[in-house]
This record gives C-alpha cells, structure tokens and sequence, in this order.
C-alpha cells in the first residue's frame, strides 16, 4: 500500500515534469497558430473544470459561465492595456478617468477580474442559489444576458459594442497551464475532502443534507463562487490570448459549449472534463476544412460556414442518447488503473504471440 | 427538565389542518413510539420537530432551546438527528462517505485548509474516518464500508441510514418508519437493534410506526393520533384497548 503511493507520487512528479517539458518545447517551437489552440485547451479545460464543480459535483446547473467570463475578460484587458492603446480604442466617448492611466502586470489583473467574477456570483447567487432545480439556470443564464447588455452599453469602461482591440499578448501555455493545474488542483482537493462530501450530499439529495446539517446555502454559495473566480481568470487569459474581445464573443454559444464539452467528458470526472476540453478544442480547428467546399463522394459540398457546430451538436446527442456516461462518468484518472489497463494490453499482445505469459502479479493488481 | 416539548403545536396546509394542538414531552433517555393510521399526520410532527416545515401556532422547545422556525441544520447542530420514511441516502457516495456527512457539521477547519491539507484539517479528517469505521462496526456494516450505498440491500440501508443520523452526535434521534417494509421478523430484530443502540448511544429515540404490534414489545410509551390529534396516549397495555384506538384503526362496526 505505501509503496504504491510512493510510486504514484513519483510517477505524478515525472509526469508532470514531461508536461513542462513539453510545454517549454512547444512555446519555443511551435508556430503562433498551434500555440493558440494549445492556450485555448488549458482556457476552455479551466471552463469545464469550474462547470464540473458547479453542477457535477454540487448539481447547481448554472448557465452564467459567459457572464463571468465577460467580467474577467474585460476587468483583466482594461488593466493590462496601455493608456496609448485605450486611447486609441475609445474614439466614441472618452474612458471614465478612473481607468485611463492604469497599466498593471498580467497577474494583479487576472486576480482582479476572477475576484469581480466571484463577486458577481455572490451578487446572482444570493436570490437564485435559494431557489431549486431549473430557476437557478434560467436566473444565471438572464444574468449572462444582463452582463452583456450591460458591456454594450457601458460605452466609457468598456468601449460598447466596438469592443477592445489591440489587448497585451501575454498569455502563453505558462500562465495558461499553470492556471489550468491551479484549477484542477484545488477543484480535485476540494471534492475530495469533508466540503467535497457534503458538496455531493447537496447534489444527490438536500432534504437529507440540510437534515444532516449541511448549510445548504453555504456550500452552494462556496462551490459557485470558486467555480466564478477561476471562470473570471479563465477570462483574463482569454483576452490577452485573443488579444481582441466584444461583448459578442460571450453569447449564450460559449456556455453552451462549456456544457456541452463537460457532459461529454462525464459529470463529477474531472479527468472527462481536461480530456473532453483538449479534445473538443483540437477538434474544432482539424475539422476546419468541412466548412469549406468539399466533395464527398458523387455528393458536392458546398462551404458552410458552422458545419463544425452541426457536427459538434450531433455528437453530444449522440453521447445524450447513447453514451449518458460521458467519456469518463465519474471515473478519474489513477495510476493504478493506467498501469492495470497497460498489463491488461500486454497480457493480450503477448498472448496473440503464442507465449504465455509469466506468472507475474497481474492478475491481483486488478480493482 | 424535558429534553424535548411541544407547545399547541399545530400546522395548517391551507384549508387542512395537519396537526392541531399537539402537546407532548420526552424526557432524556425515553424511547417513545408515534402511531395512527395513513395520513393521520405522524411525519408531519417530525418534519415540524426537524424545521422541514414551520408550525402554525405554538412552539417547539428542544434541549432549553425554543427551535420553532429553526433551519433545519441548525435544528440538527442542536442534537436532532432523523431518518426518512423514503430512504434518502446519498447515491454518489459510498457507504462511509454517507457517514461522514453526518459528521460534516462538526467540522472546524475552513475549505482553504482542507485544499491545501494543512494538519489540523488531516487530523480531524482522520478522526472522522476512525469513528465513521467505529459506527459502521458497531452497527455490523464494517465489511461494506466501500460499497456503493445505494446498491445494499434494502434493510441494510435503513440501518446506514441510522448510523448517518449517529455521526451527527445527536441527542434525540427521530425513526421514520424504520421497520417499512420488513417482514414481522426483521421488524422484531430492528426493534431489538433499536432498543441496543438506545442504550450503547444513550439517546431519546421518537419513533414512528405503522402498525401496533411493531412497537409493542419495546415502546414503554405510545402516542397515538388521527387527524393530527392525539387521540391516545400511554403504554401499550392501555392504548391496545382502548375504543377510540381500535375505531381510528378499524372503523366503526356500522353493519356490524
């Protein structure tokens, strides 16, 4: 027993050490293209993540991720530009005095914007987090809503429907992943402690929970808030990784997708929800060239602009109807199960080969 | 002093009146059985006790606190633990960890220490895991502790059910029906179990049954009611002859 955790902290260590040394070699080798999709992967796995948190392990289904993401978004480029750079944004109306000259670092302005996040969340959550079952999501899905009518209008501090342009470039995959692992890390430490157990008492049944004497509205609040405050720093990234946002870039779509790609990769796995995010990201940009004119045998495909989203939709109906699991259910990753499932495979090549395999421990090591 | 009171206790739902004057007392240590028949407002009291719902009139005293109104996490902080007629256990934990949830309340150390695994967080979460096993043991569910809790089978979620309710350290323990849907035998060894962890736990337990003959044997005293009154009230000998019981159970003989 000791051994084996021994020998799965040393494997997390190297693991993650090849994870660096990965990402060092993609910052300096790879082009600006492939990069972005790799900064997008952490940003969209941080959404799922926090989704995971919400509505998988504490069954809060909140729709307000694109509202909290706007927040984060828009606190952290409107600390990171230049007043040079705002100045030449805000040709409409001038921007309120207030935030004209600041010019802060990277890390300050994305701590701002997921601390307002988590702060609108508190503001939402107060009224709606008493409410059960659907209301929530129709309140934080108005909020969403709300949030961005409000950047529309909000001319002087977020410059309208103009947007923002010419947003400082500084995420690269080391804030972006560091983000990333802060987020499954405390997520992951958090659903696996006494707050993480009374989280899914919540989720699987209030009346018994709140009788066992769980706060209901504590815990909900908690859990929401953390969700936001990392959401709001997911944001941040998002903006100095896009360098250009307008309120139209956090439609209803973007929560639709954090959804999607989370129910894909299965509720309560926090596994499902890194590797669903990684895969939906990468996927979206192969899946590039179905938007333009293809043939498909005697059939001619002319180019429609959102194919991907048709495909992307059949696929999560598909996991709806066939697959409810998700890819994970509520499986996580283990290096026990990793080194079984390797045994397992092993076991099977060499027994393709005609050998039999040696009486090896195998067998045991299986849960 | 009484360790739990109810004052004129009534609850209306609109037009109908669920409970109406109900005044009753149990003193440490008593076992008390509450029985009538469908309907006859017995989980309404306990959802009154537990602050699922909020008296009409009069007032609900519990351990020299007036809880009329209380949450109900706040009402089990003060030592009510209960079970549900329905079971609700947690499907998304195992066996252990639907105890430990009982035990959540008493938790001290805040959700940044419990992330970061600072000690005294590590240590209370041992504590907990260590009389999480003691309850599981002594409540001979030891050897299922990381199963699935809602694939046991049905008696032994009943008796999980009440070893969740003990993590909390209650003083009064409230049964809904624990003997649903068990046969007359398995009702006699619950019953017998109920009457141990009485004991080995040093509770008041306020149980709620169906029928009659369950109660019998152990319940020194019986409440009976109908129509959210209490219409009999006494030791088994007394209630089981008494015309007001056998009628609310029976019916009048019209034909007869």
């Amino acid at each position: 027993m000791r051994t084996s955790i021994t020998r799965n902290r040393i494997l997390t260590v190297l693991a993650l050490a090849g994870f660096v040394v990965f990402l060092v070699y993609a910052q300096t080798n790879w082009d600006a293209y492939r990069l972005r999709i790799l900064n997008l992967c952490a940003v969209y796995t941080i959404f799922a993540v926090t989704f995971n948190l919400i509505y998988g392990y504490t069954g809060q289904f909140s729709l307000g991720h694109a509202g909290f993401a706007a927040i984060g978004a828009y606190a952290a480029a409107l600390l990171t530009m230049s007043p040079e750079q705002k100045a030449a944004n805000f040709f409409l109306a001038p921007i309120i005095p207030l935030l004209r000259d600041v010019e802060w670092p990277f890390l300050p302005a994305l701590l701002v914007g997921g601390t307002l996040a988590a702060l609108a969340s508190l503001l939402i959550g107060w009224p709606a987090l008493r409410l059960r079952g659907d209301y929530l999501a129709i309140a934080t899905l108005g909020f969403s809503e709300i949030i961005r009518v409000l950047f529309v209008n909000w001319q002087r501090i977020t410059n309208g429907s103009l947007g923002l342009k010419g947003i400082p470039d500084h995420t690269n995959v080391y804030w972006s992943w560091g983000a990333a692992l802060v987020t499954i890390f405390v997520v992951k430490r958090l659903v696996d402690s006494s707050y993480g157990r009374a989280l899914r008492a919540v989720r699987d049944d209030e009346v018994a929970a709140q009788a066992l004497g769980v706060r209901l509205f504590t815990h909900k609040m908690m859990a929401f808030m953390l969700s936001s405050f990392f959401v709001g720093v997911a944001g941040g990234l998002m903006a100095n990784l896009i360098s250009t946002i307008d309120p139209k870039v956090f439609m209803f779509f973007l929560t639709y997708q954090i959804v999607g790609i989370t129910v894909m990769g299965g509720m309560s796995s926090l596994t499902g929800s890194l590797v669903a995010a990684v895969l939906y990201t990468v996927f979206l940009e192969v899946l590039r060239p179905i938007e333009s004119p293809f043939d498909l045998g005697p059939l001619h495909i002319p180019g429609i602009p959102g194919m991907r989203m048709v495909l992307f939709s059949t696929l999560l109906l598909l996991v709806i109807l066939f697959y409810r699991q998700g890819l994970f259910g509520q499986r996580e990753f283990s290096w026990d199960g990793l080194l079984n499932t390797l045994a397992r495979l092993h076991r099977r090549v060499t027994g393709l080969w005609g050998r039999t395999p040696p009486p090896s421990t195998v067998e045991k090591g299986e849960q | 002093m009484a360790l739990l009171q109810l004052r004129h206790v009534s609850k209306r739902f609109g037009g109908l009146v669920a409970v109406n004057n109900f005044s009753t007392e149990l003193q440490a240590g008593e076992l008390c059985a509450l029985i009538g028949p469908n309907g006859s407002g017995k989980t309404t009291i306990f959802n009154l006790i537990t602050g699922i719902y909020r008296p009409t009139e009069g007032e609900i005293w519990f351990d020299g606190h007036n809880i009329t109104g209380r949450r109900p996490d706040q009402i089990t902080r003060l030592g009510i633990a209960r079970t549900f007629q329905n079971i609700r256990l947690f499907s998304g934990l195992d066996v252990l960890g639907n105890v430990m949830v009982g035990q959540h309340l008493r938790l001290k150390s805040d959700p940044a220490s419990a992330v970061l695994r600072l000690p005294h967080y590590l240590r209370e979460e041992r504590a907990m895991q260590r009389r999480a096993q003691e309850l599981l043991e002594a409540l001979n569910l030891a050897h299922l502790a990381h199963e699935k809790a809602t694939a046991l089978p049905y008696g032994q979620q009943r008796k999980l059910e009440i070893a969740r309710a003990l993590a909390s350290n209650p003083k009064l323990l409230l049964l809904d029906e624990p003997a649903a849907g068990m046969n007359t035998a398995e009702a006699e060894e619950l019953m017998a179990f109920i009457q141990h962890i009485l004991e080995h736990f040093k509770l008041t337990i306020f149980l709620i049954e169906h029928q009659m003959r369950v109660v019998m044997g152990i319940c020194p005293r019986i409440i009976v009611i109908d129509y959210g009154e209490i219409i009999a009230e006494g030791p088994p000998a007394t209630i089981q002859n008494n015309p007001r019981v056998i009628e609310a159970y029976l019916g009048v003989g019209t034909y007869a």
